[in-house]
């Protein structure tokens, strides 16, 4: 395109006005979310009785909060405009790896260190494959998503560990207070920390940069391989802790531990704003969509209805999510 | 010799036998009859499920919804045939390949004319389908003995010594050759694959041709989905969990590039054969099952890898001293 | 601009009548009249940025225009697609090589209209003769069954010219044919379009280059930011009064290049080279100048500069850097050492279209305006503010999208966000590429600020008048090589055109043929 059009002189389409300023903070995806929660929470307390009681709600967090913790870091590289398919397998891995490991008789704290440890070095073969190699990031964690948990069922087989140090249970299945789970607390700290990540340092300016121009952030002088390098290994960092979350939280490891949560996690990463095309997208917004799932999960719970219907449900909400301000732009569109 | 070597097929085709070899050496029963009649006939299904995955990787685009569609599918014809076992074959085959048709054509709409990236619409899709499959079946199973016997017998039903299976894979393998080959839209989608705004300037179609290969994949899907629960005999919600994964695979395997554009049929029917092969020969050679999916997975990373080699991009050739070693090279 | 009475009689094959379109809030044309007639050639002239493109994107079908009519023969047509346009006889040859690197020569010339045999399959065997037949009347050694990838730039675009001559059409439009062609083929693209000419079709030659015009051309058009200026025949212009009619004022103001005393080396090349694009590249660049590098597109320059920033390997050769040798191995790392690259593609790895004007401009010295790892907004917004006002770039806030703005301004946001790191070299690779008058002015005096607070100034340019206007120096390069370099004293638009096109270049150029051919 070399013959670039002129601007028109008059139309400054983003001069706004007072109103239009307070119009668009309506318009935001991340106010669209807080309607759809709130109807959501609506409906559970009509529901059942039960929702409205903060125990319960506490109590709730803890089937999601693992799934969030991945949340966070796979937004981080579906804005890269990347994707991580592996996270799953990475936790059947880092799970496998921590029940073993208590078989040897390892503490809790070393068993938490451990999982940590092979999450990382799984989310660094990723990252160095992709990097390495410039090859598409899907066609990688496909490979690795079926390597990682392979691994898994080589060692275990049909087989499980359940046998934990005492105090290990107390990581997943522990409150603050008798009343919030560490899980969920471990997910709030690390939330903030994300947000502060992506939207105050130059690392995620470099983000935003990169998932939208590639070339032009490459040229701007950002080292980008370095930095997809890094986001993959952290994101293998987060599903290690994931995994002896929920590994305490079960108390055993098996092979199929996790399984299709890589897909759960990017439905929600998609539904919280980010664009799968990578480039735009906030933490609030992801944060909100756990919430958004997280909810509408538990109230499903509260009147029985079975766990595979959620999976429609999720499949639809992804589409619609995305779906429908497409065709209302088109729709609007003369 | 080398050249014959450089083209990607020529060196999965060795390897291939390569590794037939080494595990003949280990145990000769897997060159027997019996065995290569399981290993075509397991392998027929993911063969033709590996080339329509392949048209949606050639137009830079992926359809992760093909075991879920033909998870509920397979699972619909069940469920019928449970109830008219006396129902025949042909119209089984008809409503499978209706119903794979239309939930491929509802990717289609949502991929082609609403403008969502594949890659969510069939996420979105493969859980929504999967979801369906517990609906229709309440959860149950459908076994053997609740099939119809003509419904279960047909996909094992000999032909010249060959299975139906086997033979329908074959007419599919030989239509998608002549269709990327020799029809004009074959060609396109490789086109549109290749330079997506070169071929909107020769006018090519996006939005046809993507509902094309959506609904293609959907009529293949629902198709297989009726042989899968048929040669296995039973319908239940997690079949073929997964397998969406093992066709991207064998695409991988065969040299068809994730960037759209390249991958060849034959390349495409190596790659499944290649991924049949080690499954099969794995309880031949006493390795545990368990290992498949480890596989799997390094067979896959090393064909990325390997791909990455021939894919990257060498930069343009301005030298004429290099102008004139590539053509030397290729002629 | 008085209508010859012999062409009032013909009635125009294609005639393009009050054709408006915009993009967005973008006027791209306002009106805009085309008469094209059976066997004449008419040359449509403008500036970058005047509508011609996007006037050949209407007529071959892949925009519609938002007001005005197509007429075919006198009658209007409405074309929706490319084979709308084939069907009514409108074929062009692009500007850029839109092609299908992973298909043969024989399927990039029928994409989009393969035949087929009866029966519905394709003939293959019948489209590679014929593809072969019309490679022979171009008088070109391209093989019909060659891949794509394996040509050259020049060859891929003699492709393309194929491809249009492939339909049986009235109309031929080449836009820009030339761009990538040396002085031989440029010859052979005459004889072609003459053929084409005798064989009664009407041509549409789109060119900025004048001699070419004053060869080729019956009749020319004229466009000015989108609008229609004039039209007649040649015969009846000189080049001053069609260069007033495109610019609407004497170009002469255009480069306003200061005397600035030029100091010491601050970046030596020696020998370099990679084996594929460029070799054997030495030159010397000294403090306040600037250093022109002049050539065909596809000369290898672009490389040259993306080498010498870090973006691609360099097998053999030195950079030295103040006299001692310079990493050069990642952008980040030349950055470092007080160089920037401006790169020709602005789209593509200038700006980042969808952020802000701010985040753009502030993009490459992020790091040093954070407070740690965090971000700084009040020295951001100081920055950005800065170089808002030094460059005048016009915009209603910096918050406002960069895509938002317009072609020029955008390049003004790219070569701020360079020179906010303050650098000592910059190098800017085609500048002006697509950018209107005003701005260009603009961009050429900029550039003299900058010498004069003494940096240092690569400039890439395929625009003759520019680097010979605005350089100290120019190097020019043909085929990867050096070619020749000039000193100021020593300007020669003929000379530098014959180094470009490889005519001064020719006997020591055979001779290496000679060598690699006898060596393999």
């Amino acid at each position: 395109m070399s013959s670039l059009p002129r601007l028109f002189p008059a139309s400054d389409a983003t001069k706004g006005t007072e109103k239009m300023r307070i119009m668009a903070v309506f318009k935001r995806w991340e106010f669209i979310l807080v309607l759809i929660l709130a109807a959501i929470c609506v409906f559970n307390s009509f529901a059942s009785p039960y929702f409205l009681d903060l125990h319960n709600l506490f109590d709730s967090t803890q089937s999601f909060s693992e799934k969030a913790i991945l949340v966070l870091s796979m937004a981080l590289i579906i804005i890269i405009g990347d994707i991580d398919l592996s996270v799953a397998s990475i936790i059947a891995l880092c799970g496998t790896a921590v029940g073993w490991l208590a078989t040897q008789g390892m503490t809790t704290p070393q068993l938490v260190v451990a999982s940590v440890i092979v999450g990382t070095l799984a989310g660094m073969v990723n990252g160095g494959i992709i990097v390495r190699f410039q090859v598409p990031a899907i066609v990688v964690t496909i490979g690795t998503m079926s390597l990682f948990r392979g691994i898994s069922y080589i060692i275990l087989g049909d087989q499980a560990f359940s046998s934990f140090p005492d105090d290990f249970s107390d990581l997943g299945q522990g409150y603050l207070g008798g009343m919030i789970p560490y899980e969920f607390i471990v997910y709030l700290v690390l939330a903030v920390v994300f947000a502060v990540f992506l939207h105050r340092t130059t690392y995620g300016r470099s983000i935003f940069a990169m998932g939208n121009n590639p070339q032009a952030a490459m040229y701007s002088g950002i080292k980008v391989d370095t930095i997809r390098f890094w986001l993959f290994t952290v994101n293998g960092m987060m599903a290690g802790l994931a995994a002896v979350l929920f590994t305490s939280r079960i108390g055993a490891t098996r092979p199929n531990m996790a399984l299709g949560w890589e897909l759960e996690v990017v439905a929600t990463v998609v539904l919280g704003g980010v664009a799968i095309t990578g480039g735009s997208g906030t933490m609030p917004g992801v944060i909100l969509s756990v919430f958004v799932f997280g909810m509408l999960t538990f109230g499903l719970g509260l009147v029985n209805v079975p766990g595979i219907i959620m999976t429609i449900i999720t499949g639809c909400m992804l589409i619609g999510a995305i779906a429908t301000p497409i065709i209302v732009r088109k729709l609007s569109r003369p | 010799m080398r050249r014959l070597l450089q083209r990607r097929e020529n060196q999965l085709a060795a390897i291939i036998i390569l590794v037939v070899g080494l595990i003949t050496l280990r145990a000769p029963v897997f060159l027997s009859m019996g065995s290569i009649d399981t290993i075509m006939t397991d392998g027929a299904i993911l063969t033709m499920m590996a080339l329509v995955q392949m048209l949606a990787i050639l137009t830079r685009g992926i359809d992760l919804s093909v075991s879920a569609n033909m998870a509920l599918t397979g699972m619909v014809v069940a469920l019928l045939s449970k109830d008219h076992p006396e129902m025949a074959v042909t119209a089984t085959i008809v409503l499978a390949l209706g119903l794979g048709l239309l939930l491929g054509a509802i990717n289609g709409v949502m991929i082609a004319y609403v403008g969502i990236p594949p890659i969510v619409v069939t996420l979105g899709t493969m859980s929504i389908y999967r979801g369906l499959v517990f609906q229709v079946s309440g959860g149950a199973w459908v076994n053997a003995q609740q099939m119809g016997s003509a419904f279960i017998a047909f996909p094992t039903t000999r032909l010249l010594g060959l299975t139906a299976i086997v033979w329908i894979a074959a007419v599919m393998v030989a239509a998608i050759y002549l269709f990327l080959n020799h029809v004009r839209k074959g060609r396109e989608l490789y086109a549109l694959g290749g330079n997506p705004t070169a071929a909107r300037y020769v006018g090519i179609n996006n939005t046809h041709n993507q509902m094309l290969v959506y609904s293609l994949i959907g009529l293949v899907s629902g198709l297989c989905g009726y042989l899968w629960v048929a040669r296995y005999a039973v319908a239940y919600t997690e079949i073929a969990l997964g397998f969406e994964l093992q066709t991207v695979a064998a695409c991988v395997i065969g040299g068809v590039s994730m960037a759209g554009g390249r991958g060849t049929v034959l390349g495409c029917v190596l790659g499944s054969v290649f991924l049949v092969i080690i499954f099969n020969a794995l309880p031949i050679i006493n390795v545990s099952p368990f290992w498949q999916l480890a596989i799997s997975g390094a067979v896959i990373l090393a064909a990325v890898v390997l791909n990455s080699r021939s894919e990257r991009s060498k930069g343009k050739l301005i030298l004429k001293s290099a102008q004139l070693a590539a053509v030397r090279g290729t002629a | 601009m008085i209508m010859n009475t012999a062409d009032q009689d013909k009635n125009p094959v294609l005639a393009l009548q009050g054709i408006k379109k915009h993009f967005g809030g973008v006027k791209a044309l306002d009106g805009v009249t085309l008469n094209l007639y059976a066997g004449q050639v008419v040359a449509l002239v403008g500036e970058n940025g005047a509508g011609k493109s996007t006037a050949v994107k209407i007529m071959t079908g892949i925009f519609r225009p938002d007001a005005g009519t197509i007429l075919i023969n006198g009658e209007a047509v409405s074309l929706h697609s490319t084979q709308d346009a084939w069907k009514n006889g409108v074929t062009a040859v692009h500007q850029e090589t839109v092609m299908f690197d992973d298909l043969s020569v024989a399927e990039n010339i029928f994409m989009g209209h393969l035949e087929n045999r009866r029966g519905g399959l394709l003939d293959w065997a019948g489209m590679n003769r014929r593809a072969a037949q019309i490679l022979l009347e171009l008088e070109s050694d391209i093989r019909a069954d060659m891949l794509l990838n394996n040509l050259s730039v020049a060859q891929k675009h003699m492709v393309e010219i194929a491809r249009a001559l492939s339909h049986d059409s009235k109309v031929v439009i080449m836009d820009e044919p030339t761009a990538a062609l040396s002085q031989q083929e440029i010859q052979e693209l005459y004889k072609i379009i003459r053929r084409l000419q005798a064989a009664g079709k009407a041509i549409l030659y789109i060119s900025h280059k004048f001699d070419e015009i004053f060869a080729i051309a019956d009749r020319y058009t004229v466009f000015r930011d989108g609008c229609f200026v004039g039209e007649g025949r040649i015969a009846d212009v000189n080049e001053d009064e069609l260069v007033r009619l495109m610019v609407g004022r004497s170009v002469r103001q255009l480069f306003p290049k200061p005397t600035v005393t030029i100091g010491g080396p601050v970046l030596e090349v020696q020998g370099l080279g990679n084996d594929r694009e460029f070799e054997d590249i030495s030159f010397t660049l000294h403090k306040g100048e600037v250093l022109g590098f002049y050539g065909l597109v596809g000369a290898g320059r672009t490389e040259l500069m993306e080498a010498l920033f870090g973006l691609k390997p360099v097998t053999h050769g030195a950079i030295l850097r103040n006299g001692t040798p310079m990493a050069h191995g990642s952008p980040r790392a030349v950055i470092d050492q007080g160089i920037v690259y401006v790169p020709e593609d602005r789209q593509h790895s200038g700006v980042i279209l969808p952020m802000s004007i701010r985040n753009n401009l502030t993009l490459p010295s992020i790091r040093a305006l954070a407070t740690g790892i965090f971000l700084n907004n009040a020295k951001e917004k100081a920055l950005s503010q800065q170089f808002r006002e030094r460059l005048s770039i016009k915009c209603a806030n910096l918050d406002q999208k960069v895509s938002d703005l317009s072609g020029g301004n955008q390049q003004k946001v790219v070569i701020g966000k360079w020179l906010a790191t303050r650098p000592d070299i910059i190098v800017l690779d085609e500048p002006t590429k697509g950018i209107d008058v005003g701005s260009k002015s603009a961009v050429h005096a900029f550039i003299g600020d900058l010498v004069k607070q003494g940096l240092s100034v690569i400039m890439v340019s395929s625009e003759l008048p520019e680097v010979m206007g605005m350089a100290d120096r120019i190097i020019v390069m043909h085929q990867g090589r050096i070619a020749r370099s000039f000193d100021r004293a020593t300007f020669s638009a003929e000379a530098i055109v014959a180094a470009a096109t490889g005519l001064f270049a020719r006997s020591s150029q055979e001779g290496a043929h000679a060598q690699t051919s006898s060596a393999a």
